[in-house]
């Protein structure tokens, strides 16, 4: 169990925002929350992500508390988290938006007359995780200046520069146009396989990304865990559907896999870390995943 | 390679200047490289953290009280020690006020800063035993390098000794903080200037790096201080007085805030400018403040931002 929430409820003022959720994250996991407006989504993920105290309850990570124990803390930890509206550095380049996550992962941040060019490691680093999510073509770019797809991509590509073991994405692809939201689908699984993460979680209210990548969904509805099963069993629940999903997928698709070019695997555990690819610098970033986890 | 063949020959410029210029000019140099000095560190503050501070002329006193007391009460007159002595008692002051204030931002932090400026201000002038009130103190003439140029008169000093000295200080607190803003540090306050949710997500802890540029600031402004005092030869209150840091305020936004050497052309222009204006025209804040308000309608970059474009990329944007 990497991730685990027990009977966690969250208060605010007399409104009760999460009443008695309980969850876990396996390794391997892709779990999809979902839930109408005000189930209690953003509520759940501030309290993983330890930005938020739970009022009762305990969320642990890889068996620690982290409730309430900072974002900056729990990036140290090992989780990630990217957000629903698209979160850049306007003046900063593609390549130093993933340089700063490597600095920060790599604890360089308090070197005050280091040069950061000649800190070649980390711009090799940076390089890497710009490649894996198409970006290479673009390091010189001001973030600002990239088109709204591809600040979603950055946005979550400095998620993954940070090599969590896991990474909470809230909506991954909204503010993506229809047509790319598959495709940056397809990039973000890919490069958690390269990258070797060890679960992901998103958040996403686009049902056709929720039913194609999901492994397990949770399912919330007023502050409670209204079901936490995989996307068949879900399909077949014709209460969650309509009270949660709100309608019936099976009335407008036939297929639980509906993205265009479902690559091979994306389902169940398969998207788990690849052998090295053959490629130095993947086969490097597994590695050194794989070292960190041995420390710990 | 453009940008060394600038540097290179505004250095030599500035090494020549005193064979070139009147004295009345070199001894105008003098305020403009203590202050490019003052606003090195407050544009880390400002333009690279994103932190507007309204105090800052608290450091630049307490850097000038610092070079007054050591020399007229203590005796001591090494400007070497001076200025590390100026550094440690910012260090000393900005480590607590620095930790309070972080933690606010934009309008808040401003006004919180003003009001420790402000405290400082009214001790000053108050303490009168210690400070000499509204008169001040005397800022005798520093040793440099050892040296106590006894046999040069006071302008001679000035436009020679001290004028280099001036220069050898500014050149390696500019070559300190150009290496600062490239170092990771940097690029962790930018991100923090950009987006402190997002920093805060990368794992960058966003009190703690703020905290840091401040400190890095006040000692900037402490050292400029003792510098800015020796030409007068009196240091007073108004040095930490809430108009004074707006000056510098002003001098980065004239500058640029958003360039590394924005702020040294800032203060260039600023105190050249003021000379001018009040040569022919009493009123010079009238003036001045025009000149604000036309810079943030209609040139929000300051002169850097305007001349940015015939500038190698790595001066404008620094």
């Amino acid at each position: 169990m990497i991730l685990e929430a027990r009977d966690v409820r969250r208060l605010y003022g007399a409104f009760v925002a999460l009443d008695g959720v309980s969850l876990s994250v396996r390794e391997g996991e892709f779990v999809s929350i979902i839930g109408p407006n005000g189930a209690g989504k953003s509520t759940l993920i501030n309290v993983l992500t330890g930005v938020l105290q739970p009022s009762a309850g305990s969320v642990r990570f890889k068996g620690k508390d982290i409730g309430g124990i900072g974002t900056v803390a729990l990036t140290r930890l090992g989780m990630a988290r990217s957000f629903q509206l698209v979160q850049i550095f306007p003046d900063l380049t593609v390549l130093e938006t993933l340089q700063a996550a490597v600095v920060s992962r790599l604890g360089l941040g308090t070197r005050f007359l280091a040069s950061l060019a000649g800190c070649g490691h980390v711009e090799s680093e940076a390089r890497e995780v710009a490649a894996l999510f198409n970006l290479h073509g673009k390091v010189h770019t001001l973030t600002r200046e990239l088109p709204q797809g591809e600040k979603k991509l950055l946005d979550v590509a400095s998620a993954f520069a940070l090599k969590p073991e896991i990474i909470l994405l809230d909506e991954p692809t909204s503010g993506v146009s229809t047509a790319d939201k598959h495709a940056v689908m397809e990039i973000l699984v890919d490069a958690a396989k390269r990258m070797g993460l060890r679960a992901i979680i998103q958040v996403e209210h686009d049902m056709d990304i929720v039913f194609g990548y999901s492994d397990r969904i949770i399912a919330l509805h007023q502050g409670t865990v209204l079901a936490d099963a995989t996307p068949s069993q879900i399909e077949a629940d014709a209460q969650v559907m309509d009270m949660v999903v709100g309608r019936r997928r099976g009335a407008h698709t036939t297929s639980v896999a509906p993205h265009p070019t479902p690559s091979p695997g994306t389902r169940g555990n398969s998207w788990q870390p690849s052998p090295p690819q053959g490629e130095e610098g993947r086969g490097s970033s597994r590695d050194a995943r794989l070292e960190r986890r041995g420390e710990g | 390679m453009r940008t060394a063949v600038t540097l290179a020959v505004v250095g030599g410029a500035m090494v020549a200047l005193p064979w070139l210029v009147p004295a009345y000019y070199i001894t105008l140099m003098l305020p403009f490289m203590a202050y490019g000095v003052v606003l090195l560190g407050l544009n880390l503050l400002f333009g690279y953290t994103g932190l507007v501070s309204f105090g800052h002329a608290l450091f630049i006193g307490i850097g000038a009280y610092t070079g007054a007391v050591l020399t007229t009460r203590l005796g001591m007159r090494q400007m070497e020690l001076i200025l590390l002595a100026a550094a440690l008692a910012a260090a000393l002051v900005a480590a607590p006020v620095g930790a309070l204030c972080v933690r606010y931002v934009k309008i808040y932090f401003g006004m919180l800063t003003l009001a420790f400026g402000m405290v400082f201000y009214t001790f000053l002038l108050k303490f009168y035993k210690l400070t000499g009130g509204d008169e001040g103190m005397r800022m005798l003439r520093p040793y440099l390098l050892g040296q106590s140029w006894e046999g040069f008169s006071k302008t001679a000093y000035l436009i020679g000794p001290y004028y280099y000295f001036s220069l050898g200080v500014l050149v390696l607190a500019t070559l300190l903080m150009w290496r600062i803003v490239r170092s990771p540090f940097g690029l962790c306050l930018r991100t923090i200037r950009d987006n402190p949710l997002k920093a805060e997500s990368l794992g960058v802890s966003v009190p703690r790096f703020r905290w840091y540029a401040f400190m890095i600031s006040a000692i900037y402004a402490a050292v400029g201080g003792a510098l800015l005092a020796t030409p007068t030869g009196n240091v007073d209150p108004t040095l930490a007085y809430w108009t004074h840091s707006g000056n510098i305020v002003f001098m980065v936004l004239l500058g640029g805030f958003a360039s590394f050497f924005g702020p040294l052309l800032g203060a260039f222009v600023f105190i050249f400018l003021q000379d001018t204006v009040m040569s022919v025209f009493p009123y010079w804040r009238l003036v001045f403040g025009a000149v604000l308000a036309v810079l943030v309608i209609f040139a929000p970059g300051g002169l850097m931002g305007l001349f940015a474009r015939r500038l190698p990329a790595e001066v404008s944007r620094g």
